[in-house]
């Protein structure tokens, strides 16, 4: 193998500098510059990448360049890249693109800036891996493009001080690690070619100082003049490996037992997952639909998004007034909102808690009761965003550093999972004890008004206006009541727990 | 010219309803074990003549809550991506009582394409979204009526996308997001 060879090619180590936080929903109108990193056997290379809309788009001729492509207009706007004989047909505001008489989706068409054509920079790993000769793995999230079979862990660092001062290191794919320990520091080699890693800030201490990148594949750990002794061990995990250090000062290292190094990862439970939240402070209420989207229509001609406005309005009033939380309603009247525009209101707002109203329907009339549902990701998705972010302290353009919280935009949801289902599980025994459960009182799903939600988000679907004797309980003022006083105690039980919770 | 389509089109179905009670609803209904044979027939499959492979289709549940599997006789096809389009065909074609199909009724198959990754991109008919009676669970059952067809039926596809009328969209009536392929979930299946 020439691994070895290849990764003193590399001139620096990939920080994956994401400024994908920077500008969030509202900073999206305009356009940014930002680059993409291509790492390859014969090294590294940036390409500009533009950010339109929320859409991150690379010029074609960059393309072209860097992958050795051609490409000519044809008639009718068209236009043809193509790549040691194989092409891939692009039409302008269409976005799809044709590879073969097979056709691929892109989340946007190709455009236009000035002479140059931009595409989406799915483009690479939806077409161009298609027809190119060596493989294209395309790392959204780092802005990273690697070609080829070289081996490029995504490692995350969490960091928790104290003594002992704990450092937990994630590579996705397992990848092994030696540890050793020089003069002033800790060294971390990864066996790899190069990393993918955002090293997190450290305030120095008198055990740590500092977290560093030293080259292509290393890691160091700067230790303070407190520090005693240090241990490590690994432990694989489904998909990754996980080595844990443990830098202690010389008395914790009498007093600690020698069996308690390897720490187990940490049970799902509310507390233990993501940032400790202090109390709740503003609830988003989204009442579903709205507009020309009626959403289900039941045989009685109850309408779902009256239904869900009118509830919403009900719990802002009862939460608000006895509780001194805000609640935000991400509609005040009849009209429609996307569902991305309605997780970007509940995250501008710094909502910390998300609740989306709807009512049901099945192709069976007998489908009866209330669920609530929270987000499901696809397993490639998931293990993209899965690594907390958490905070970053990052470049600004004047110079300077900044700490940045990132948030993939539409995968913000991920990383409150635990506590979204955490959530459903409350809701699910208040609703309970007043209304009629479905029979699958929880449910997972790919939907879409929650993926964006950055803070804890579920669906509520109160209950099936596809069943006549549902449609008529569902637009009584009784069962109204029940799902505005479920929601209300979800909300109290949810704070009490997260309150209680943080250690 | 297309009244008389509709009229000659009704006339068929009249007869083949009319057939299919005859020779398979009767004796089901007044045989002893009416239950149990809904989930191996195939009653509204018309007899085609030539080579069939056994599927399993996706068909709302008696609960109205998750999809039931049903093994049927699909048509065969050369290759993947045919073979992708008989089960798609089969499984979006009009069912029968006790069968209930989630997908909406007149959704037409346009196109299918499978990339190398074993992507399958589904592209309907606007009936899709447009006879659709919305809800996160009828929408849910739509989906993964089609996406668990093609992967539980076909090891070669690892995912699904939904197009509609040759696009890319957002959802089908506002719920399950559709801007990225759906892996296999048999959590949907009883």
């Amino acid at each position: 193998m020439n691994a070895l060879r290849v990764s003193r090619v590399f001139p620096a180590l990939v920080v994956a500098a994401v400024l994908f936080g920077l500008g969030g929903p509202a900073g999206g109108q305009g356009s940014a510059q930002s680059t993409l990193t291509i790492l390859s056997k014969d090294g590294r290379r940036a390409l500009p990448l533009n950010v339109i809309n929320d859409q991150e788009l690379v010029f074609l001729d960059d393309l072209a360049s860097a992958f050795q492509l051609t490409v000519r207009e044809e008639t009718l706007g068209a236009f043809t890249v193509a790549y040691k004989g194989r092409t891939i047909l692009l039409t302008p505001d269409q976005p799809l693109v044709s590879i073969g008489g097979r056709l691929v989706s892109l989340p946007a068409p190709p455009t236009r800036s000035g002479r140059r054509w931009l595409v989406p920079v799915e483009f690479i790993n939806r077409a161009l891996a298609l027809v190119y000769d060596a493989r294209l793995d395309l790392r959204k999230t780092s802005r990273l493009l690697v070609v080829g079979d070289l081996r490029v862990p995504r490692v995350t660092i969490r960091y928790e001080g104290g003594d002992p001062a704990r450092i937990t290191i994630d590579s996705i794919p397992r990848t092994n690690a030696t540890i050793s320990q020089e003069s002033n520091s800790l060294a971390i080699k990864f066996d790899a070619d190069a990393l993918e890693v955002t090293v997190p800030p450290v305030q120095p201490q008198p055990l740590v100082q500092a977290i560093r990148a030293v080259d292509p594949v290393s890691l160091a750990v700067d230790l303070g003049p407190r520090f005693g002794a240090f241990r490590a061990s690994t432990q694989p995990l489904e998909t990754s490996s996980r080595l844990t250090i443990d830098v202690m000062s010389a008395q914790t290292e009498q007093q600690t037992p020698v069996a308690a190094a390897p720490a187990p990862p940490p049970p799902p439970d509310l507390s233990a997952l993501g940032q400790p939240v202090s109390a709740i402070r503003t609830v988003a209420i989204d009442p579903g639909h709205g507009g020309q989207d009626e959403g289900v229509k039941g045989a009685g001609g109850m309408k779902e998004k009256d239904l869900t406005l009118a509830v919403a309005r009900r719990i802002k009033a009862a939460i608000e007034s006895r509780l001194g939380i805000r609640v935000l309603l991400t509609r005040e009247d009849d009209r429609n909102v996307s569902l991305e525009g309605r997780a970007a209101l509940a995250n501008n707002n710094k909502a910390d808690l998300f609740i989306s109203l709807h009512a049901n329907a099945s192709f069976r009339k007998s489908a009866a009761g209330a669920s609530i549902l929270y987000a499901a990701f696809d397993g490639d998705a998931e293990q993209t965003a899965r690594a907390p972010l958490g905070s970053e302290r990052l470049p600004t353009f004047g110079g300077g550093l900044r700490d940045v919280d990132l948030v993939l935009w539409d995968l913000a949801q991920i990383r409150h999972l635990d506590r979204s289902i955490g959530l459903a599980t409350i809701l699910a025994d208040q609703f309970r004890e007043r209304i009629p459960l479905s029979i699958h009182p929880i449910d997972r799903a790919a939907l879409g008004v929650l993926e964006s939600a950055n803070m804890p988000a579920v669906l509520v679907e109160m209950g099936y206006l596809s069943n006549p004797e549902q449609e008529k309980q569902m637009a009584g003022a009784p069962f109204q009541d029940n799902v505005v006083s479920a929601v209300y105690d979800a909300v109290l039980k949810f704070r009490d727990l997260l309150g209680g919770g943080t250690q | 010219m297309m009244r008389r389509v509709l009229v000659i089109g009704g006339f068929v179905a009249i007869t083949l309803v009319l057939g299919w009670v005859l020779l398979v609803g009767l004796p089901r209904w007044y045989g002893p074990s009416a239950k149990k044979a809904t989930a191996d027939a195939a009653p509204s499959v018309p007899v085609v003549a030539g080579r069939k492979i056994k599927a399993r289709l996706f068909y709302v549940a008696e609960d109205g809550t998750r999809l039931t599997g049903v093994e049927r006789e699909v048509a065969y096809g050369e290759g993947t991506v045919e073979q992708a389009r008989r089960v798609i065909e089969a499984q979006i074609a009009s069912s029968a009582e006790p069968l209930v199909s989630a997908v909406p009724p007149g959704t037409k198959l346009r196109a299918l394409f499978i990339t190398e990754r074993g992507e399958a991109f589904v592209d309907f008919s606007t009936e899709l979204t447009a006879g659709h009676s919305g809800g996160s669970m009828s929408e849910l059952l739509t989906v993964y009526t089609i996406v668990d067809a093609l992967t539980a039926n076909l090891p070669a596809v690892m995912a699904v996308q939904l197009l509609v009328d040759g696009k890319q969209i957002e959802t089908l009536a506002g719920h399950v997001d559709l801007r990225r392929p759906l892996a296999r979930n048999l959590a949907w299946v009883q």
